[in-house]
């Protein structure tokens, strides 16, 4: 909790030596108490993925044994072969990566077009719709379920992909505030340079905006395609045949109805460990996009 | 917002302007199509559709009947589910929100500090925020398995080295008295590494340093800088993180679902879970409906109570607001 200038502050009027030695022990003890702090922390955080990864490469008798199995004996790498032939655990992977990708490119593309207007254009009803935009932020998931599902029900959509994919193609509040606010950023200059040349504004969008947005698309990119692939409850309620289950949704039926009885904690660890490895690998790679786009949406509400 | 626009525009002649403007129009209303559409379609259509559906008695597939404030009336006095459920998320969220807003706010200025290998803590910090709640819930079932738990047998052997006999751990999902506080522990895991640690970072590297260099000439004690310096500084930030972890938490519905199903003897059954189980497992699209409208309400409330003691308390440096 101490600041970064606590230091500093420590006597005034002693003598040279003695202070910086003294300083320097006191700095030492809390850089070395920080970092006590941190490890800690770390390593509570970090125990459900130590008990998940461990879990999956258990025998099925290893799991439930007492004393606790810290490490298993034969690790039994196996078993993320084994997870592929549950039930319809590839397919499951696939319907996930399916998804995912058309719904995150249809946000992405939908909400950068929307956000480039309300950065970019003078229009009647913009801050109108724009307050309205801001304000389905808040709005609780809940209120738009039950009549969205009945909308579904109704179009004849339940238990396709419409109802997963569709309505991301229409934009998302949260990226269309985001895009806004990347590219207000850009210099307008340049909007303006090409308009001196001719250019219409699609044609500015698609060579300006475009361009200059690389980080921008991978930030919106990666927050949406981690959000959809997570995405439980909307797939729960729209979809009933197993075989048509995203990963967040199968996974429940390692649990719920494991066809035979036999037990497969092991197997529904390795599938929580596959589930969860790309988003870590995605997040690795974008590290720097995401921190960004958490920020910029947190930095005034 | 319009502010660079009307700069830009505002020098143009007259005539050339207008055409401009037309041409502005069009294409701004070109570009917000998809959006405006799915506004109307699956937002702002849907939410007027369930308010007025809270007033009909509707099981999916039956007749409709118009009950006029019956479902209304119901929730709030027929009932038996409501008031707990209600009384539990309260709790839940009293309980869940402060400790990750502050728990965030602390590890994100343990994050500030400096440190060597601060990219490497705030990456392992934000893994749990990163986990599928649908993974993370089971991972942590087995974590508090009152049996074969990594928890419990931690509590064991701690107690073991301390007195000789082993501590025994609570039955956590098993027991009702502790089903919610392990809900709890399953947020904060989620939430102190998370977003909201992300946003009070970007927010404390922007507090100037002559502030605190300033209030170490005064003798200012490390507490008393956090408490003068720190807190002010990242109000906006704070009451950002706070509304929004509100709404969350309101919200909350994946873990008590898979996790408990609500149970045991309802310890878990939050509003979310209320909402689901009446449209989706009984189909009770009115009352499901009434049911979220008292969610957007209560929460629109909430957040309107929020915004008005925000004033109070949130400083914008440079603001006259």
């Amino acid at each position: 909790m101490a600041q970064g200038a606590a230091t500093l502050s420590t006597g005034v009027a002693k003598p040279r030596a003695r202070r910086s030695a003294r300083h320097r022990a006191a700095y030492l003890a809390r850089r070395y108490g920080l970092h006590a702090i941190a490890i800690l922390l770390g390593i509570v955080l970090m125990l459900p993925f130590y008990r998940a990864v461990i879990s999956s490469l258990k025998q099925v008798t290893e799991v439930r044994q007492i004393p606790l199995v810290w490490w298993p004996k034969v690790p039994q790498w196996s078993n993320y072969a084994d997870v592929w032939n549950v039930r319809f655990f590839p397919l499951w992977v696939w319907n996930s990566i399916f998804l995912t990708v058309v719904a995150t490119t249809g946000t992405v593309i939908s909400s950068s077009l929307a956000g480039y207007a309300f950065a970019r254009f003078r229009f009647p009803g913009k801050n109108f719709l724009f307050t309205i935009t801001l304000a389905t932020l808040m709005l609780p998931a809940y209120v738009l379920l039950i009549p969205n599902f009945m909308l579904f029900w109704k179009l004849g959509w339940l238990n396709t992909y419409l109802p997963l994919t569709v309505p991301f193609w229409f934009g998302s509040a949260f990226f269309i505030f985001l895009f806004r606010q990347f590219f207000m950023t850009i210099p307008i200059e340049l909007d303006e340079a090409a308009r001196i040349d001719g250019a219409t504004y699609p044609r500015i969008f698609w060579s300006i905006m475009l361009p200059l947005s690389g980080p921008a698309f991978a930030t919106a990119a990666i927050i949406e395609g981690i959000n959809q692939w997570n995405s439980f409850l909307r797939p729960l309620i729209v979809l009933n045949q197993p075989e048509t289950y995203p990963l967040s949704v199968g996974l429940r039926y390692f649990v719920v109805n494991p066809g035979d009885n036999l037990p497969k904690d092991h197997l529904l660890m390795a599938a929580a460990v596959i589930m969860t490895i790309p988003v870590i690998l995605i997040f690795f790679v974008g590290q720097r996009y995401f921190v960004r786009g958490v920020v910029m949406s947190g930095i005034k509400g | 917002m319009t502010t660079l626009t009307q700069a830009a525009t505002a020098t143009r002649p007259v005539a050339a302007r207008s055409k401009l403007q037309r041409e502005q129009v069009f294409w701004a209303y070109v570009f917000l199509l998809p959006w405006i559409i799915g506004l109307i379609v699956f937002v702002t259509g849907p939410i007027l559709f369930s308010l007025g559906l809270s007033f009909f008695n509707y099981t999916l597939g039956s007749e409709v009947s118009f009950v006029g404030l019956d479902n209304w009336i119901k929730a709030f006095t027929g009932d038996d589910l409501f008031w707990p459920t209600i009384a539990r998320t309260f709790i839940y969220t009293a309980v869940v929100v402060p400790l990750s807003v502050f728990g965030a706010l602390l590890t994100a200025i343990l994050l500030n500090q400096g440190l060597r290998a601060t990219t490497f803590y705030r990456t392992v910090f934000f893994m749990p925020h990163l986990a599928p709640v649908v993974a993370a819930i089971y991972i942590w079932l087995w974590l508090l398995n009152p049996q074969y738990g990594l928890v419990n047998e931690l509590i064991f052997q701690v107690g073991y080295h301390l007195t000789g006999t082993g501590f025994k751990g609570p039955g956590w999902f098993g027991d009702p008295s502790f089903a919610l506080p392990a809900l709890m522990l399953v947020a904060l895991w989620a939430a102190v590494g998370g977003n909201m640690m992300v946003i009070f970072l970007a927010g404390l590297q922007g507090i100037p340093q002559e502030l605190y260099e300033a209030a170490s000439i005064d003798g200012a004690t490390a507490v008393q800088k956090f408490r003068h310096v720190t807190i002010p500084m990242i109000s906006p930030t704070l009451f950002f993180n706070s509304v929004l972890a509100c709404i969350v938490a309101f919200q909350t519905f994946e873990v008590p679902f898979i996790g408990t199903r609500g149970g045991p003897a309802y310890a878990t059954w939050l509003y979310g879970l209320h909402i689901y189980q009446t449209s989706f497992q009984f189909f009770d699209m009115g009352y499901g409906a009434t049911l979220a409208w008292i969610l957007f309400i209560a929460l629109s409330f909430f957040t309107f109570l929020q915004f008005r003691s925000f004033r109070n308390w949130v400083f914008y440096a440079g603001d006259a607001r």
